[in-house]
């Protein structure tokens, strides 16, 4: 069970207080109607798969209710930062 | 009787402390010694054969001393309370035990299955999937009685009478296992003011020490090690738990483990919590879980008393008892030398021992010839011999390698058989973190791998398998894992007694013995003994082409057991790659998996079952519910009220009721479960906007709206009606069972899109109750009750909301309609809310008001072809599937959730199942809801799947069936038509019609 430190919180708190809401820093189109389907659906569908670091949100539903960011290490699972919505990681370049 | 007459400092039996209880194993009363354990006890009563082989039923007999036992599993107890599967070298013996083998029919004496032996010969390496394969519709006629052979112990069928509690844990150091190296790695953080836990699973802390003679200075290593405990419970930052388990190493330093309070005092319950689940969470963990000895691999190397020689040397100093006469000890290493020294100075001179090497020096070979005790060097035991429990070994010359023999074999007599092929380090724990065990060649064993979490291996399990190498490495990882977490002593430091050490010969590279026949025709050499597996199977394998170790493992069932191969696993891998002419290393290991042990349900479950096991959620009004005889439907944590039957009335009889007081006159329903979102802020009409496909710019306050939200991909999420409380301040209602969901999406773009958005999200689902008032007469009814609200149809019009005085009590009242019928939804702060619901039953008794429940709720909605999120959808079906395209505008500033998927390509094909209503042409018939649809009566498989029901019900009021269903292209094919195959064999023919069953106009909710 994961030990994961809630931005909000400002504390370590265990993973059964918390939900997995998906892949980090996936800004949603502007005009999503000027788009052809194949941009939408990269949008909508397509998700990085790591084998290293990977960013990714989550909620922290059984405490403060807030999203934020966690950067984790998909093999060894470790985490190395967690920073709130709207920040960008230190440990991961998420430009490309 | 095997007892000593010895007085053994460690003996938990010793003859000064002994209390005598009786006990039954197999149905006969036995005397043992209160603490000990049932292998001690069955030891001492001469029982040789405790338990028949699982596929081959061959006699079994006791091999080990604690968790590593293969054979020696038992049933524990009887009815409710029974335990399957403990072994009957951790059962701690107290008066009346009940024990009983878990395999062997009639008896474990005398076995029908395992006559002459013949089975073995049917039974290869893969032999279930070789056999059952065809024909195929056979398989469940085999797996009946495969099930049935297969498996170990009985599962009680009642429920557990005994309870178990969960405990939290934090801190800074858990030291796993209470040997010399976990002792001393404990007592050194906890000098250093670290919080330390240590867990030990046997009844007493001192691991190895309790079962050996070994000599710290002048001290029995018993006694050292009371000493070092005697230090360790004098600190309040040390925490020890002892028969206590650690079964599961997860991320980030999370561990489970098990405390047995009460297993060792008796079976019954008072007592306490049975078991106590512990979970940890430790800045450090250092494993201090030890090593198991590795028995050699000979034929019919299952013989009953062929054991261990840490355990044969365990059973005479542990617990005074010996298992026979005669001693042989079959050896590749100096430590087995140990058994041949207990056994001459506690037991008599019998002993021979045959090792494996050539002339070897070291100190132990001296101490040995100066005990005068017979040593047969370069020899092999290659076959045990015996029936029911070994008689006699044969022992021949091998050649440098020890993979040949060089001579003829001499036959030596004995009752014993202690075999020693080396240590193999406990890396399980640290293999369950995801760490590949890597193999050593040097003390031929497995060692930890690198490790992910902030973890340490110290002693044993890390390969050090020399005494005082344990004891300091313990010493220097406790201190510096203190160190590290900014503890340090300030006091000198206190010196430790340490052992000498021993000039020790290395051990030879020996795993299984050569025969005079090859593998596949010598008599079996077991690897695993509790799952039958044979050097022969593995080899078997190999020439069959498995390579890959995990592939081995699966196909030979090696290491499968409740045991985890803590004694086959390495000499598998090390058959294994003989057979596939690699090394061990190259070979590899299997990785291990929680539990370490087998772990009791129960005690995972904690207090969290029956009424504690999911919280139950009831609305205000439940006691009215429960005083008139409702039946409840489970919503979500939700009791809901299903239908209420009067007296003698069938469910059937009582909904039919239901819907035609509702539609004829007056009926109420409690729709407090509603979900009941508050929204608030200056950017609160623009969120809605953003949320659902239609327009709020035009919801002016006192105003109602039935809105619809989607997924991005466009996919219909959850619906209910939007409530303008005034400019900055919305309602919204989601369905029953979405509303959290609902409040989690909402806030994800809130928080993570739209933080720029002046809103505020509240869930006041709780905070009021819901009656629903429905029917012709509603409006009469509400009049009665409150005075200060104008109920005009021109002042208060469908879709529109309004804030008065119910029976004293503020109220907001909306005027929308599920069921079709003019209706009010009477909404009063949850405290009210019985109060409401029996002056509005007291007030509508002169219509006649008919309490109704979710039931006739469903089949009122259905009537009227209103779709219920979750049941006539499914995560696929976009507003236009639905029939549903009007609710859907696009807003030029912003483009709302999914509104980009509602025009990619496959969401406006034209063959997508579409939302329509069926008619049975036989006015009799219900179709059961799930069934498929197909388009004509002869079909040829594969039958083309038309479409599914997704409601269907009777309709009272209508006087026949009506069912909603998703069919392909359905709108544009209203009349045609459809079949309905059931699992009967019948074929139902339907009409596609239109899903607005009654009053399609829609005049009735004006009115």
């Amino acid at each position: 069970m994961l030990s994961i430190y809630c931005p909000y919180c400002n504390e370590m708190r265990d993973e059964e207080e918390f939900s997995y809401s998906g892949e980090a820093h996936i800004k949603r189109p502007e005009k999503p109607l000027e788009l052809t389907d194949e941009q939408w659906g990269q949008y909508l569908f397509f998700r990085k798969n790591p084998s290293t670091l990977h960013a990714e949100m989550w909620n922290h539903s059984s405490g403060c209710r807030q999203y934020f960011n966690v950067v984790r290490d998909m093999q060894s699972y470790k985490i190395t930062e967690t920073y709130p919505i709207a920040q960008f990681p230190e440990s991961l370049d998420i430009s490309e | 009787m095997r007892r000593l007459n010895t007085n053994i400092i460690n003996a938990v039996n010793s003859h000064e402390n002994s209390i005598t209880v009786n006990f039954k194993f197999n149905g006969k009363i036995y005397k043992g010694h209160k603490g000990e354990s049932l292998a001690s006890a069955l030891i001492a009563n001469d029982i040789a054969i405790v338990g028949r082989s699982f596929k081959f039923s061959r006699p079994r007999g006791i091999v080990g001393h604690w968790s590593e036992e293969p054979n020696a599993i038992v049933q524990v107890g009887s009815g409710a309370g029974t335990v399957p599967n403990l072994k009957a070298t951790q059962v701690e013996l107290y008066e009346g035990l009940e024990a009983k083998s878990v395999n062997g029919w009639p008896n474990v004496n005398f076995d029908l299955m395992s006559i002459s032996g013949f089975f073995e010969r049917l039974m290869p390496a893969g032999f279930y999937y070789k056999t059952f394969m065809y024909p195929r519709k056979f398989w469940k006629t085999y797996e009946k009685y495969i099930r049935k052979a297969a498996g170990l112990g009985k599962v009680p069928s009642e429920p557990d009478p005994d309870f178990y509690e969960k405990l939290n844990h934090h801190c800074d150091i858990l030291v796993v296992g209470a040997g010399p190296s976990g002792m001393l790695a404990a007592l050194q953080a906890g000098r250093a003011g670290a919080r330390v836990i240590i867990a030990d699973d046997q009844s007493e802390i001192g691991g190895s020490l309790l079962y050996s003679n070994s000599k710290i200075k002048k001290m029995s290593g018993y006694a050292w090690a009371k000493s070092i405990e005697n230090e360790i419970r004098s600190f309040k930052n040390i925490t020890v738990i002892s028969r206590c388990t650690v079964f599961g190493y997860y991320d980030h330093n999370f561990l489970t483990m098990i405390e047995r309070c009460t297993d060792h005092q008796s079976l019954t319950s008072d007592l306490g919590p049975r078991q106590r689940l512990h979970r940890v969470r430790a800045q450090s963990v250092i494993l201090a879980t030890g090593a198991f000895e590795r028995p050699l691999v000979f034929a019919n190397n299952d013989l009953p008393r062929i054991m261990l020689a840490s355990s044969v040397s365990a059973y005479i100093n542990r617990y005074a008892v010996t298992p026979g006469e005669k001693l042989v000890v079959c050896t590749n290493n100096d430590n087995a030398y140990k058994t041949a020294f207990d056994w001459k100075s506690l037991i008599n001179d019998h002993v021979t021992i045959i090792d494996t090497r050539r002339a070897v020096q070291s100190e132990v070979i001296e101490r040995a010839k100066a005990m005068r005790i017979k040593i047969i060097h370069g020899h092999g035991v290659i076959e045990a011999r015996g029936r029911t429990r070994v008689k006699s070994v044969l022992v021949a010359p091998l050649c440098m390698s020890g993979k040949e023999i060089i001579g003829e074999a001499t036959e030596i007599y004995c009752d014993v058989v202690a075999t020693s092929g080396g240590w193999s380090a406990a890396v399980h724990l640290s293999s369950q973190t995801g760490v590949k065990p890597v193999w050593d060649n040097e003390i031929l064993s497995f060692r930890p791998g690198q490790a992910v979490q902030s973890q340490k291996s110290v002693g044993a399990c890390n390969g050090s398998f020399e005494l005082k190498e344990c004891i300091e490495d313990g010493i220097s990882v406790g201190a510096s894992e203190a160190k590290r977490l900014g503890f340090e002593s300030g006091k000198p430091k206190q010196k430790i007694d340490l052992p000498e050490t021993k000039d020790e010969h290395p051990t030879q590279e020996v795993f299984c013995l050569p025969h005079f026949k090859p593998l596949s025709r010598a008599p079996k050499q077991f690897v695993d003994q509790q799952l039958d597996v044979t050097a022969g199977s593995i080899e078997l394998a190999a020439r069959e082409g498995f390579e890959s170790v995990e592939h081995v493992k699966r196909y030979t069932a090696l290491g499968f057991g409740t045991d985890q191969g803590k004694l086959s696993n390495v000499n598998g891998m090390a058959i294994l790659a003989n057979a596939l002419g690699k090394s061990i290393a190259e070979t590899g290991t299997t990785m291990f998996r929680p539990a370490y042990t087998p772990t009791t349900f129960g005690a995972i479950a904690g207090r969290e079952v029956k009424k504690l096991f999911d919280p139950k959620r009831y609305t205000p009004m439940h006691d009215w519910h429960l005083e008139n005889t409702v039946e409840f439907e489970n919503v979500g944590q939700w009791k809901r009220p299903w239908y209420f039957p009067k007296s003698g009335e069938t469910m059937e009889q009582s909904v039919r009721r239901e819907c035609v007081a509702v539609r004829n006159s007056l009926g109420i329903l409690d729709a407090s479960t509603l979900g009941k979102i508050d929204v608030q802020g200056k950017d609160a009409k623009e969120f809605l906007n953003r949320v659902y496909t239609n327009n709020f710019d035009t919801l002016n306050p006192g105003k109602c709206r039935y809105g619809l939200m989607l997924k991005e991909d466009g996919m219909i999420f959850d619906d209910g009606v939007c409530a303008c409380i005034s400019k900055d301040h919305y309602l919204i209602h989601t369905t029953t069972g979405g509303a959290a969901n609902v409040l989690a999406w909402l806030e994800l773009w809130k928080q993570t899109e739209w933080p720029d958005l002046d809103v505020f999200l509240t869930s006041v689902t709780d905070a009021w109750a819901t009656a629903t008032i429905s029917g012709p007469n509603s409006r009469k009814l509400i009049q009665k009750v409150c005075s200060d609200i104008d109920f005009n149809n021109d002042n208060f019009k469908h879709m529109e909301w309004k804030q008065g005085l119910i029976a004293g009590i503020e109220a907001r009242i909306f005027r929308v309609s599920f069921t079709g019928e003019l209706s009010f939804e009477i909404n009063v702060p949850s405290n009210f809310g019985l109060y409401i619901w029996n002056k509005l039953i007291e007030t509508g008794a002169e219509f006649d008001i008919t309490p109704y429940g979710t039931e006739s709720m469903h089949i009122l909605r259905a009537e009227k072809g209103f779709i219920i999120v979750g049941q006539d959808t499914d995560g696929s079906m976009s507003p236009m599937d639905m029939g549903m395209d009007w609710i859907v505008k696009s807003k030029k500033d912003y483009s709302f959730l999914g509104e980009r998927s509602l025009i990619r390509a496959d969401i406006v094909r034209e063959d997508r199942k579409q939302f329509v209503g069926l008619r049975t042409l036989n006015d009799k018939q219900v179709l059961p809801e799930g069934s498929q649809i197909v388009r004509s009566k002869k079909q040829t498989i594969p039958i083309q799947m038309e479409g599914h029901v997704t409601s269907s019900y009777f309709s009272a009021c209508l006087g026949h069936p009506i069912a909603l269903a998703m069919i392909k292209n359905g709108h544009q094919r209203m009349g045609e038509i459809v079949y309905s195959p059931q699992s009967d064999g019948s074929v139902i023919e339907l009409r596609i019609v239109n899903p607005v069953f009654y009053d399609p106009k829609g005049e009735r909710q004006y009115v």
